[in-house]
């Protein structure tokens, strides 16, 4: 029974953020989410790196082949976009291209309390 | 106790107002569930985790964010804030201070609805599905273990226990200052060793960084004084050519590096430590001593690789031998290095895993995810190693993509890089 009704609410969950995410699948948004180290939650930077979120798709991919092949230099990009398949950048890329722009959160810092 | 009493004792059964609130993510209200959706009781069930390091508060995140709202999430950590292992080697280099890489949980508690404990996991039970805690137990449907890592001092012959002043500094904390005051007052001449243990440890390019920092901060304060790295290893485990660019460059008179340099004996009282090849005395003694899984899963048993680190199933994270218990992070077997990108990737594949679990669903056969790791040589100059990452079913584990490599050189502009890194995993996993 519990597992019909997680399965319905699952389902109700899927049909949602299908609406919101045309191609977004959780392969995608994993992959995307391992992107946030150095380009900010949800692809939204704090700075010092170039934020994803509502890019151009056609520029992200653009700029990922780029590096990829080589016609475009980069300093740390192509050891990641080498790695990716087409079909993965270009999943990417319409992924980042329909993450809102947000307002980075300022970073919680606390003096340090001397407990561990 | 009763078995749930700290269920009872926490605002479990959050008022519709909490979770309307609590799955309010990254801007996105869903207004579009039924209303069965909202109900107070989480239908995907309710995960423990246990330790809010990287691993362990990422995991939190992403599972609240993921499942809308609807698995409740419990955490588990006994220190009262977050401190970044990276960058505290900045701190022994004097570039950084220890209130620069200490945050509040506060935020992260609030944003997503996470309920919090603050204690320690003294053990689990397997059976019954509950971790056992100072003040009483409390029940799982799945339990994260994000423990990070146990120092194993029984290796160290002349030291079987920790030493007062002979810091480890490999969890950032009061051991950081302890080392940088200890630098701070060691006399110009003076010198410093640091031992590396064998076998995997968390950070591999760590204590090359670290060394590097020690090197800045004796070639501006102390020209006279040494470091000497003591590698049981046979060679420089990670970015080898680039931190020898340092060692035979900028710090050429400084650093000394000595390989397959186990210790046969460390005398703590005079800090001297014997190897096969001579006999080193320290003025200031950093000890990183062997590593393995943190202490609740080898209490909980689940360290069966060479007694250190635990194995898993890399498209779930869960434990081989136990199926509803994850494990996330340093504690892992995996062949990889143990970084803090590294654990947020983990985490994040294990988070949308759990979800398809507790949904019927099968989870994602094939994860991929990407690591990049910087370490600095200075104050201003850092270099790269950067991979992306694929299962491979055939494996059964996560092999390095083509294409993945490192800096040519260490570089201001890298630096910037790596600054905007720690920034950028510090706001995933804090905020
Ligand atoms: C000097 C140094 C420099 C580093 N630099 C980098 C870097 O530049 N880049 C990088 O990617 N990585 C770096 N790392 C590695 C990185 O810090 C670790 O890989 C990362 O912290 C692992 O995350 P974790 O969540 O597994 O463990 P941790 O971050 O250690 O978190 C474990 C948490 O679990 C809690 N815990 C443990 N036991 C229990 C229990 N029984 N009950 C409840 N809670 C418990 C602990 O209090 C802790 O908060 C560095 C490490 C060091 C030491």
């Amino acid at each position: 029974m519990k597992q019909i009704y997680a399965r319905i609410l699952w389902a109700c969950i899927a049909i949602w953020s299908l609406s919101t995410h045309a191609e977004d699948s959780s392969a995608t948004h994993t992959l995307a989410a391992s992107c946030a180290a150095c380009h900010g939650p949800n692809g939204n930077s704090l700075g010092g790196t170039p934020t994803l979120a509502a890019l151009n798709q056609a520029y992200f991919v653009q700029r990922m082949q780029g590096f990829k092949d080589g016609s475009v230099t980069s300093t740390v990009m192509h050891h990641h976009a080498k790695g990716l398949t087409t079909e993965e950048i270009t999943a990417l890329a319409s992924y980042f291209a329909q993450q809102p722009r947000q307002t980075a959160h300022a970073l919680p810092h606390q003096s340090f309390l001397g407990a561990q | 106790m009763q078995p749930d009493s700290i269920l009872t004792t926490h605002p479990v059964s959050a008022t519709r107002r909490q979770f309307v609130r609590s799955v309010i993510y990254g801007g996105l209200a869903f207004y579009g569930l039924p209303a069965f959706a909202r109900a107070s009781k989480p239908p995907l069930g309710h995960v423990v985790i246990v330790g809010a390091g990287f691993a362990g508060l990422t995991a939190a995140k992403y599972l609240r964010a993921w499942s809308m709202g609807n698995l409740k999430v419990t955490i588990i950590e006994p220190n009262p804030q977050f401190i970044s292992c990276p960058q505290s080697n900045l701190v022994l280099g004097g570039s950084r201070t220890l209130d620069q890489l200490s945050f509040a949980y506060d935020l992260s508690r609030k944003q997503h609805g996470l309920h919090w404990i603050q204690d320690s996991v003294t053990s689990v039970d397997l059976v019954n599905k509950q971790v056992q805690l100072a003040r009483g137990n409390l029940s799982y449907d799945r339990l994260i273990l994000a423990p990070g890592v146990d120092f194993n001092y029984s290796k160290i012959p002349g030291m079987s226990a920790p030493v007062a002043d002979i810091p480890h500094a490999w969890k950032a904390g009061k051991q950081t200052l302890q080392l940088r005051q200890q630098l701070e007052s060691m006399p110009d001449g003076g010198v410093f060793v640091m031992t590396i243990p064998t076998g995997a440890y968390r950070c591999p390019p760590g204590p090359y960084e670290r060394a590097c920092q020690v090197a800045h901060y004796f070639k501006q304060h102390k020209p006279r004084s040494k470091v000497i790295i003591l590698d049981a290893n046979a060679d420089i485990t990670s970015k080898k050519g680039l931190f020898l660019q340092s060692f035979n460059g900028a710090y050429q008179g400084i650093i000394e590096y000595h390989n397959n340099s186990e210790i046969l004996r460390l005398d703590a009282a005079s800090k001297t430590i014997k190897t096969d090849f001579e006999t080193v005395k320290a003025d200031v003694l950093n000890v990183i001593p062997p590593q393995l899984a943190g202490k609740v899963a080898q209490v909980a048993g689940l360290n069966n690789v060479d007694g250190r680190w635990c194995e898993v199933d890399f498209v779930t994270y869960a434990s081989s031998l136990q199926a509803d218990v994850h494990i996330i992070g340093d504690s892992i077997s995996a062949g990889l290095p143990k970084s803090a990108h590294m654990a947020t990737s983990q985490a994040k594949v294990c988070a949308a895993a759990i979800i398809d679990l507790q949904t019927g669903n099968a989870p994602n056969p094939l994860p991929v995810f990407a690591n990049t790791c910087y370490s600095f040589v200075d104050n201003q100059q850092a270099m790269h190693v950067a991979n992306v990452y694929r299962y491979d079913p055939a494996k059964k584990s996560m092999v390095s993509a083509e294409g993945g490599g490192v800096s040519a050189k260490a570089s201001v502009q890298e630096g910037e890089y790596a600054q905007a890194w720690a920034e950028n995993i510090w706001a995933d996993t804090l905020t």
